[in-house]
């Protein structure tokens, strides 16, 4: 198939990248998502927000396919991403963090990246066991580009150390990387300043802002951090028992009844 | 080519395939054949030194040591590399012996020694196709699916070889030849250091291919799918196809494994390929470290040579026979003591490494 090169081609400015309609996850008696709809722009940057329990990880589930809907539509560029697996749709360009941080922990910080963009190898694993000079030129070129994704997140220093080892603000920040090496379009963050301290949030809100910017990315950002939500994005969803309460720009979610009721009043009401 | 190989980390320790290099890439092309051909023509003085001041006893064993060099790291691949659980493999090390066997003896009148590589081969590619056809369903399963289905194939493999008479059936293929010897001049090369130097060629072939798969951008892959296996679709790799790839491989350098043992033994009977063989390569496997091919190595030695040289003196004083006894010992010790293998998933250059410091 020919989904590399689908990603390679520009996709312009304003244009609907990913395309979510009425999507509904259910597990058993339990609809965790319902009813979810989603446009997503090329460039924008979308921020999910919603108290705990609220399915913001099962719609990046979703979206990213590791869990196939029970009802609706999920579209990456034209295409339904239903029934892709989770590698394939990779290959379309969605790339993803994970909130319970899912490092390759026991392979280097270098290693991790370079698996990520290991899909964008020319060479194959013959050309591995049979050394021929094409391998050393592929494997010095990934190998280069894992490095220069390091160095935007002043990681390159450790590039040998075991990613397990690292401090966890960095741990998140290599999850950022690992993401980036698989040269995405739409970027998938869930709690991307989870256990973060004040300064390094704010760190991290410029780097995304600046990787938006510097790989052409739209961004889809799951965050508790209600002052990164509303520094950074354009746009905001609030989910609340897997139903989409409000959306809109961040003043008017700030100020949305329902939104302030869920945040504040939602587990004396519905006691989950 | 700008970059910095002293830029890249203060902990060298490199893990990708590539280590910086200014050298170009034909050159290092070439350059990577010297170290196996050098270790093969090492190995081979070593064997005729060998050859004149030990006896066929000690030169047996020795090639069984080849033979489950072999063995122990094809299945290090599955289980150390990849996480997977297999505990079948001598079934794949049976239908490569039995294949090199039947074709040594009742096809082929009179083999030369390259037509006991092409038996090997043959060997192997039967175990690959074996190990396509069980690893493409159970694979695409989660959790402990495999070690069920390989545990069925083992035995279904020993239970076909036991009720076909073609190939002798319970009383065993026998009479399966060596390499002839060769005669250059004074020298004589005989039949069985002809078949030590199929053995090491062997050895050095696998480890070779092996090192280097793992030692590579996609060999890389393997690790991720031991490491996380959601994580690693999410990043774009087709974590099944990788788990196939895997496992046909382990199955075709299991019946590699076989093929020499074959030729080694000279004789095969279906009882030798019994659970306990999956079983030897397992606490190979784990007493050298999962994920390291000099654990394995170094596990396979120690598990070949300790029952012959060591408890056998001890059984004829003892009169018990205390080997499984040793290796369950052995293992529980392991498990207690050091849960990651003598190597863990270190290798050799690791090793030396951490010396210079």
């Amino acid at each position: 198939m020919a989904n590399k090169n689908m990603t390679s081609t520009k996709i312009a400015k304003g244009e609907v990248v990913l395309d979510a309609k009425n999507v509904t996850m259910q597990f058993g008696g339990l609809k965790a998502v319902d009813n979810f709809n989603l446009q997503l722009r090329a460039g924008e940057l979308i921020g999910l927000i919603g108290p705990n329990g609220a399915g913001k990880t099962t719609v990046f589930n979703v979206l990213t396919g590791v869990y196939k809907p029970t009802a609706g539509t999920v579209h990456l560029a034209g295409v339904d991403t239903r029934p892709l697996k989770p590698f394939k749709i990779s290959h379309l360009g969605i790339s993803r963090t994970f909130q319970n941080i899912r490092l390759f922990k026991e392979l280097t910080v270098l290693d991790n990246v370079v698996i990520a963009a290991a899909q964008h190898a020319e060479h194959t694993l013959l050309d591995a066991v049979l050394r021929t000079p094409h391998h050393y030129r592929e494997e010095e070129r990934l190998r280069q580009k894992a490095l220069d994704l390091l160095q935007i997140f002043n990681l390159e220093g450790k590039a040998n150390d075991e990613a397990g080892s690292l401090p966890y603000g960095e741990q998140r920040k290599l999850e950022i990387i690992r993401a980036l090496a698989t040269d995405p379009t739409v970027l998938f963050l869930d709690e991307p300043a989870a256990g973060m301290n004040h300064k390094e949030t704010e760190g991290l809100m410029e780097t995304i802002a600046k990787i938006r910017r510097d790989f052409n990315l739209t961004v889809v950002l799951i965050e508790h951090d209600m002052k990164l939500v509303m520094g950074i994005c354009e746009r905001i969803l609030v989910l609340d028992h897997g139903v989409t309460i409000s959306q809109g720009l961040p003043d008017a979610i700030r100020k949305d009844p329902k939104v302030i009721a869920a945040y504040l009043g939602a587990d004396v009401e519905g006691g989950h | 080519m700008t970059n910095d190989p002293n830029k890249t980390g203060h902990n060298p320790v490199p893990e990708v395939g590539t280590k910086p290099s200014a050298k170009p890439a034909p050159k290092r092309f070439a350059m990577s054949f010297v170290a196996p051909v050098g270790a093969f023509i090492a190995l081979a003085i070593v064997g005729q030194l060998l050859e004149a001041s030990t006896n066929q006893y000690v030169q047996l064993v020795l090639l069984f040591m080849c033979a489950n060099i072999i063995f122990a790291t094809s299945l290090n691949l599955v289980n150390g590399f990849t996480g997977q659980f297999s505990i079948g493999h001598a079934g794949f090390m049976a239908l490569g012996a039995y294949t090199s066997a039947y074709l040594s003896t009742a096809v082929v009148q009179n083999p030369s020694f390259f037509d006991f590589i092409w038996f090997a081969i043959a060997g192997g590619l039967v175990a690959a196709a074996a190990g396509y056809v069980v690893g493409l369903p159970s694979l695409r399963l989660r959790g402990d699916y495999l070690a069920i289905v390989t545990l069925g194939f083992g035995e279904i493999i020993r239970v076909i070889l036991l009720n076909t008479p073609a190939i002798g059936g319970a009383r065993g293929l026998f009479g399966i030849p060596r390499p002839k010897e060769v005669v250059l001049g004074d020298f004589v090369f005989t039949n069985f250091y002809m078949n030590y130097l199929l053995a090491i060629f062997w050895v050095i072939l696998t480890l070779v291919v092996l090192w280097r798969m793992v030692h590579s951008v996609h060999g890389r892959k393997f690790l991720s799918v031991r490491e996380d296996e959601i994580a690693a679709q999410s990043m774009g790799i087709n974590t099944t196809q990788v788990k196939v790839r895997v496992f046909v491989i382990s199955s075709f350098f299991a019946g590699i494994a076989g093929a020499v043992f074959a030729h080694a033994a000279q004789g095969l009977t279906p009882a030798t390929f019994g659970f306990t063989k999956s079983v030897d390569a397992i606490i190979m496997v784990v007493l050298g470290g999962m994920g390291s091919l000099t654990g394995s190595v170094m596990a396979a030695a120690v598990v070949t040579l300790l029952p012959e040289f060591v408890l056998r003196p001890l059984t004829d004083i003892t009169g018990i026979d205390l080997r499984m006894v040793l290796y369950s010992l052995a293992l529980i010790l392991f498990m207690i003591l050091r849960p990651s293998g003598i190597l863990g998933t270190r290798e050799l250059p690791d090793l030396w490494r951490k010396n210079g410091k």
